[in-house]
């Protein structure tokens, strides 16, 4: 993290008209940025890694500024085992300063609120611009919270806890304040959204909790889609198993609008009264990515190019994670975003050398799902790119799910998290 | 497996030329997408196994046994079927580097 009298500096640089990358070049072990100067916006699952790959592969001859509005990383995967009570924010929270200290990346924490394709810059929130050589998006989902009726305003009575953070405590929060014999229910957005299998794994997560400990309680999944949207035999399985009395699951149950105050869930037919109500509302591209004027598909998410993640289009702009247009069957998870991370650093340190990006890409994807405290599920898939079609596509026989919930796929589920953010972010 | 490692790597030597030719760093690109489990490198933290400096035909023999279904597995059977013989040659090749 930046203290207060480096980022006033910082700041301060940019307002006396010294671009950020001109201190870049002075500092030791920065490599000067001789290759070039690459800004990423957000420093999640995607933005983290391409920063990370940029600064190794390049042996640090290209400069690397990250702008990141949180003060540290908090995860989204693993986040449901906070709201279950098996873990606790600081077991999902990683600090920026291995990416400064070993990679010599500079973070800036800001909000990046414009950017100029044609000038080569983006507008930091606190003021002053940077300029850049290539530009790395990876700025995440947001809502579309209007789109149900009585949500604006009211995330603090109905969270979504989609983002890892103050909302994962929040949801914790109602969770253990909640009366035995309560209801918890959690409203599934339409697909495509981030994290398929995630608003399942906390169904589960929160019976567990409740089953143990305010056993007359209940837990009722409203999907607006019209069946479990990954690892559909597996979590019936939980859910018709150990959950069966304590929890029900309703397909085509698109939520209209709520009642914020006495937590009363709208649905087309009928109302359903909760004592906690989990609202995952609809979302798209992070909102610099509908501000920038990228192409976007089905007018939420970014068209990009799957040999470069560049939009569609826009030179010197790349895309990365759950903002994109996925590719067919590709999913919208951290993994998958630290996938097209390595792609885009790939492809960028190509294009700053003049050279072509590599013709044949492969991005694969691991997804654990926690079914109780312990037993875990996978899915996994590979993705190779199709010249002809000009996207990737899975490997047809390649991936699947797990034969059952283990307790040994809970160790990797653990081992995995520690690794994936040590790539990102050690 | 051995006359089937044996072919993989006599395929590679013919394909490595070309891919070279194509983008030098195609087995780092390659290798990259293990370390999200295996670590940056091959270099686990723990709770996986760590690839980076172990022998070549160990590394690539272990994916082809997993590709083939002979080494039982929760999930690599499944992964290894997601790349060429070719590619998961250049990724043994890659993590055998590593230091």
């Amino acid at each position: 993290m930046l203290n207060r009298r480096e980022f006033i500096k910082s700041m301060g640089a940019v307002a006396a008209g010294t671009s950020v990358v001109g201190g870049l070049a002075g500092c030791a072990g920065m490599g000067g940025g001789k290759g070039g100067h690459v800004v990423v916006v957000g420093g999640g699952y995607g933005g983290a890694t391409v920063a990370k790959y940029l600064r190794m592969w390049s042996k640090g001859s290209v400069a690397v500024t990250l702008v990141e509005r949180n003060p540290d990383f908090v995860s989204c995967p693993i986040s449901n085992l906070v709201i279950g009570g098996q873990k606790t924010m600081a077991d999902i929270t990683v600090s920026y300063d291995g990416l400064k200290s070993k990679w010599g990346v500079k973070v800036i924490k800001d909000e990046v609120v414009g950017l100029d394709p044609a000038k080569r810059e983006v507008r930091l929130a606190q003021g002053g611009t940077l300029s850049y050589d290539r530009v790395v998006l990876s700025p995440g989902i947001d809502f579309m919270t209007d789109q149900i009726g009585g949500l604006a305003g009211n995330e603090e009575l109905i969270p979504h806890a989609w983002k890892a953070g103050p909302q994962t405590v929040l949801l914790r929060k109602q969770l253990e304040d909640m009366k035995d014999g309560g209801v918890f229910a959690i409203q599934i957005p339409k697909a495509p959204y981030r994290c398929p299998p995630g608003p399942y794994e906390r169904a589960c997560l929160v019976a567990n909790y409740l089953k143990t400990h305010k056993p007359k309680s209940k837990v009722i999944i409203l999907d607006a889609n019209d069946d479990i949207q990954s690892k559909k035999g597996l979590f019936l399985r939980a859910f018709q198993g150990p959950y069966k009395d304590i929890l029900e699951y309703r397909p085509n149950s698109a939520l209209l609008e709520v009642d914020a105050r006495n937590r009363v869930a709208k649905l087309e037919f009928g109302d359903v009264k909760a004592d906690v109500l989990n609202v995952i509302p609809p979302m798209r591209a992070g909102d610099i990515a509908t501000k920038a004027g990228l192409p976007l598909i089905n007018d939420r998410w970014v068209d990009v190019d799957w040999l470069s993640m560049e939009a569609k289009g826009v030179p010197g702009v790349h895309v990365l994670g759950d903002a994109i247009f996925p590719a067919p069957t590709m999913p919208k998870s951290g993994h998958m975003a630290n996938q097209h991370g390595k792609l885009a650093a790939a492809a960028i340190l190509n294009m700053l050398d003049g050279r072509e990006p590599s013709a044949t890409p492969v991005v694969m994807n691991t997804c654990y799902s926690f079914v109780d405290d312990k037993n875990v599920i996978h899915v996994a898939s590979v993705h190779q790119y199709d010249a002809e079609k000009k996207t990737v596509l899975p490997v047809q026989g390649a991936g699947g799910v797990s034969v059952a919930a283990s307790e040994l796929e809970g160790k990797y589920a653990l081992a995995w998290a520690q690794n994936i953010w040590a790539d990102m972010l050690a | 497996m051995k006359l089937k490692l044996a072919l993989a790597t006599a395929c590679v030597l013919g394909a490595t030329g070309l891919a070279n030719a194509q983008d030098p760093n195609l087995a780092r690109n390659l290798a990259a997408t293990c370390a999200n489990c295996h670590g940056t490198n091959g270099k686990s933290v723990g709770g996986m196994d760590s690839l980076a400096g172990e022998p070549r035909d160990k590394l690539l023999q272990k994916m082809m046994d997993f590709k083939s279904g002979d080494k039982p597995a929760t999930i690599m059977h499944q992964i290894s079927k997601g790349y060429s013989d070719e590619q998961l040659a250049l990724i043994a090749d890659y993590f055998a580097a590593q230091k």
